[in-house]
């Protein structure tokens, strides 16, 4: 019984949250369909759903479409929520990602004839390091002198769009093309396992995340992590260093979010243009603050927004529902979950765990360098 | 004087910088407008965030606000025209019709703020995650929106446009050119000049500026004298939405006359910067998010009219995107304290909790 009531504290809100989102949705639809079209038209809410939810889980195909679009959002998400335990926001998935893209494109390109037991991981790995040296600098900025990582990462998420077009339109373009692109990785593309389309990655995304869920839970680092995010003084107290905390946390969590872009250009695109961008270092940020940083709370959230990623494309062809509701409905899950407070007033739901308790750590950082010495 | 400058042209990569500078003077005066003209969006979102930051509300979502509000502007014009008829006579190319739309573009500016200022102040909710989500949310409602009215074809309301420049300023020599691309613009981008200016002056010069300065650096001493320290903070953050709305009406009814979605194209985040370089002050903002623009507006220069010389082909060399990245990195670094420091208002970003009554 105690269990159960703990296990509802914790997931209370975010069912609350995802079932609210759900109900603005059908108003979305509906007040827009009367706004634009002058139709009054309850049905088409539930029509929209029914080709979600069909589009996404409702055949074998469809099941292997969300998976694959869920791999990248649960790296995504183990990155974002790594730095969140450590009192850090990692906004910087994003150009993470697209480092870690360019730079498996770049090893997959030279790699593309070597043998697949070579080319796939070192091509991997190219992508884990590119994405760590992305999250290294902020790190070792924030570190040495209280630059927040939320402004150098954004900065620096700008900075890698700019960085891969000029390495495809420059280096890295193949030969003879009209247009920038380069070329197939070949031999590093990570091989086709389930269907049409389900890449090797689907099975390393959630070997990651078992592998997150014991380095938080199991060993000294996650525990000097935890602490440091929840409170660095006392961690700094307790002879640790936050400094390297900080430094190691968005290194890693860099490397997390670089293996997302390496996983999803090995696997999906196998290749690059120069206008190459991804939503994903935004959407990830939506998982781990859904997943409240836990792993499974991260693979669930990560699940439920490849689902309606991939089923969006079903919900406009059947219902003629735009796939940006997605975004809609994204946006408003994470609204109900930072209006938390006022949510859990509502629905009297005083047990129930609300916020990220590590958010008051990067938010109190965020105007000097007070928290790290 | 030819001597000195061809002498100073031709040091050994010192003289790049002399090329260069020489380079960007015979340009500016032609540029200048079009820079003016990149900088505005860049610079009411820096603007926004000066003033809300100020006040201690970190407002990441600046990028969202603005989308929201060059939606609303263009969709309102949409809506709006056939029911309001397009009189003309107005300055700027000014109708009914833009005139309500750029209304309701501001409102809608205010209304995201006002959910910014609800989270972050009343709910004391994390005001980084809660920018974040309205970034989020403004693509994916004005996405949807957008393409459900795309289908449609609509017709937009036009936008607003630029009058002609008296020639007496044209021909005031020197400074001649600052000043016509100035008049060069609409009347969004000319509002500007005239809210970094007094703005500025409120910010360092009145009792609001002074409360405001208090707030954001010290909300506790404010409020024990007397300042209302959830009022001010509303109220500026309020404000705050307006100069986005601004940022973002000038996108869709002054700069183009359509939406695109996704069209603030990371002008928000630029204004954060612009806001960080220039260090919390309006007009530091203003010239930061100028000298941003110039960066984007250089490169584009380069491609268009290439230096001649040694500059050229050093500049061939450059991949084009070098100047879009310029401004970020420059960003970064004086961040990091290498060039100058810059440091936010001490509460920036800390929830005020009114000490109990007992």
């Amino acid at each position: 019984m105690a269990l159960a009531r703990r296990a509802w504290a914790i997931v209370a809100l975010p069912l609350i949250a995802i079932i609210l989102s759900i109900i603005t949705g059908i108003i979305v639809i509906v007040a827009s369909e009367l706004l634009v079209r002058q139709q009054f038209n309850p049905g088409l809410a539930i029509d929209a759903y029914v080709a979600l939810i069909t589009g996404s889980i409702g055949t074998e195909a469809a099941i292997i479409n969300t998976l694959v679009s869920a791999t990248p959002l649960l790296l995504g998400g183990l990155s974002v929520g790594l730095a969140f335990k450590a009192g850090l926001f990692n906004i910087g998935a994003q150009g993470q990602f697209l480092i870690g893209a360019l730079a498996a494109v770049a090893a997959g390109i030279q790699l593309r004839e070597s043998p697949v037991i070579v080319a796939i991981p070192l091509t991997l790995l190219a992508g884990m390091i590119g994405g760590a040296v992305w999250g290294f600098i902020p790190g070792l900025l924030k570190a040495t002198s209280g630059a927040h990582e939320v402004v150098t990462t954004i900065m620096l998420n700008f900075v890698a769009i700019a960085t891969l077009a000029a390495m495809v339109a420059g280096p890295l373009d193949s030969p003879g093309s009209a247009s920038p692109i380069t070329r197939d990785v070949g031999n590093a593309s990570l091989p086709i396992i389930f269907g049409r389309n389900g890449h090797a990655g689907i099975l390393i995304a959630p070997l990651i995340a078992v592998l997150y869920g014991f380095l938080m839970f199991r060993t000294t680092r996650g525990f000097e992590i935890r602490v440091a995010g929840a409170n660095p003084d006392a961690a700094r107290y307790a002879g640790m260093s936050p400094r390297r905390l900080v430094i190691w946390s968005m290194t890693v969590a860099g490397m997390l979010a670089g293996m997302a872009g390496a996983t999803e250009l090995m696997g999906v695109t196998r290749h690059m243009t120069a206008s190459y961008g991804t939503t994903v270092g935004f959407d990830a940020i939506a998982v781990a603050l859904l997943g409240r940083t836990n792993p499974l709370g991260i693979v669930l959230a990560a699940l439920l927004f490849g689902a309606m990623r991939s089923g969006s494309a079903a919900m406009q062809i059947q219902a003629g529902v735009p796939a940006e509701l997605v975004g809609v409905l994204q946006a408003t899950i994470l609204f109900f979950l930072v209006a938390s407070p006022v949510i859990q007033r509502v629905f009297r739901l005083r047990g129930a765990q609300a916020g990220l308790d590590e958010a008051s750590t990067f938010t109190r950082t965020y105007s000097g360098d007070a928290a790290i010495r | 004087m030819d001597g000195i400058i061809d002498f100073a042209y031709a040091i050994p990569v010192i003289g790049f910088v002399f090329q260069f500078v020489g380079y960007i003077i015979a340009v500016l005066p032609d540029i200048a407008p079009i820079l003016l003209r990149a900088a505005v969006p860049i610079a009411f979102a820096a603007l926004c965030g000066v003033l809300c930051e100020r006040s201690g509300v970190v407002n990441i979502g600046i990028e969202g606000t603005m989308l929201t509000a060059a939606f609303v502007g263009w969709s309102s014009g949409v809506f709006l025209l056939p029911v309001i008829g397009t009189a003309t006579g107005l300055p700027f190319g000014a109708t009914p019709v833009l005139l309500v739309s750029l209304a309701l573009a501001l409102g809608a500016g205010l209304l995201v703020s006002l959910l910014h200022a609800w989270l972050s102040i009343s709910v004391k909710a994390d005001q980084i995650i809660s920018g974040t989500i309205i970034n989020i949310a403004a693509l994916g409602i004005t996405g949807y929106l957008n393409t459900l009215l795309a289908r449609s074809s609509p017709v937009g309301a036009g936008a607003f446009a630029r009058i002609d420049t008296p020639d007496f300023v044209r021909d005031i020599p020197l400074i001649g050119w600052v000043f016509e691309a100035i008049f060069a613009q609409g009347p969004i981008a000319i509002s500007l000049i005239v809210v970094v200016i007094a703005f500025q002056v409120l910010l360092f010069r009145s009792r609001w500026g002074l409360r405001t300065r208090a707030v954001g650096e010290h909300p506790r001493a404010a409020e024990t004298v007397g300042v209302n320290v959830i009022r001010m903070r509303y109220r500026n953050v309020l404000v705050a939405g307006l100069l986005a709305g601004l940022g973002g009406a000038f996108l869709s009814m002054e700069a183009t006359a359509s939406f695109q979605p996704g069209m603030t194209a990371g002008r928000g985040f630029i204004g954060l910067a612009a806001m960080i370089v220039g260090r919390w002050t309006p007009l530091g903002a203003f010239g930061a998010a100028l000298l941003f623009a110039s960066s984007l507006g250089i490169g584009q220069s380069i491609k268009i009219v290439p230096p001649t010389g040694e500059l050229g082909v050093f500049l061939g060399t450059l991949p084009g995107q070098f100047f879009d990245a310029l401004p970020y990195v420059v960003t970064i670094v004086v961040l990091a304290g290498l060039i100058g420091r810059s440091i936010p208002p001490a509460a920036d970003g800390q929830p005020y909790e009114r000490e109990a009554a007992s």
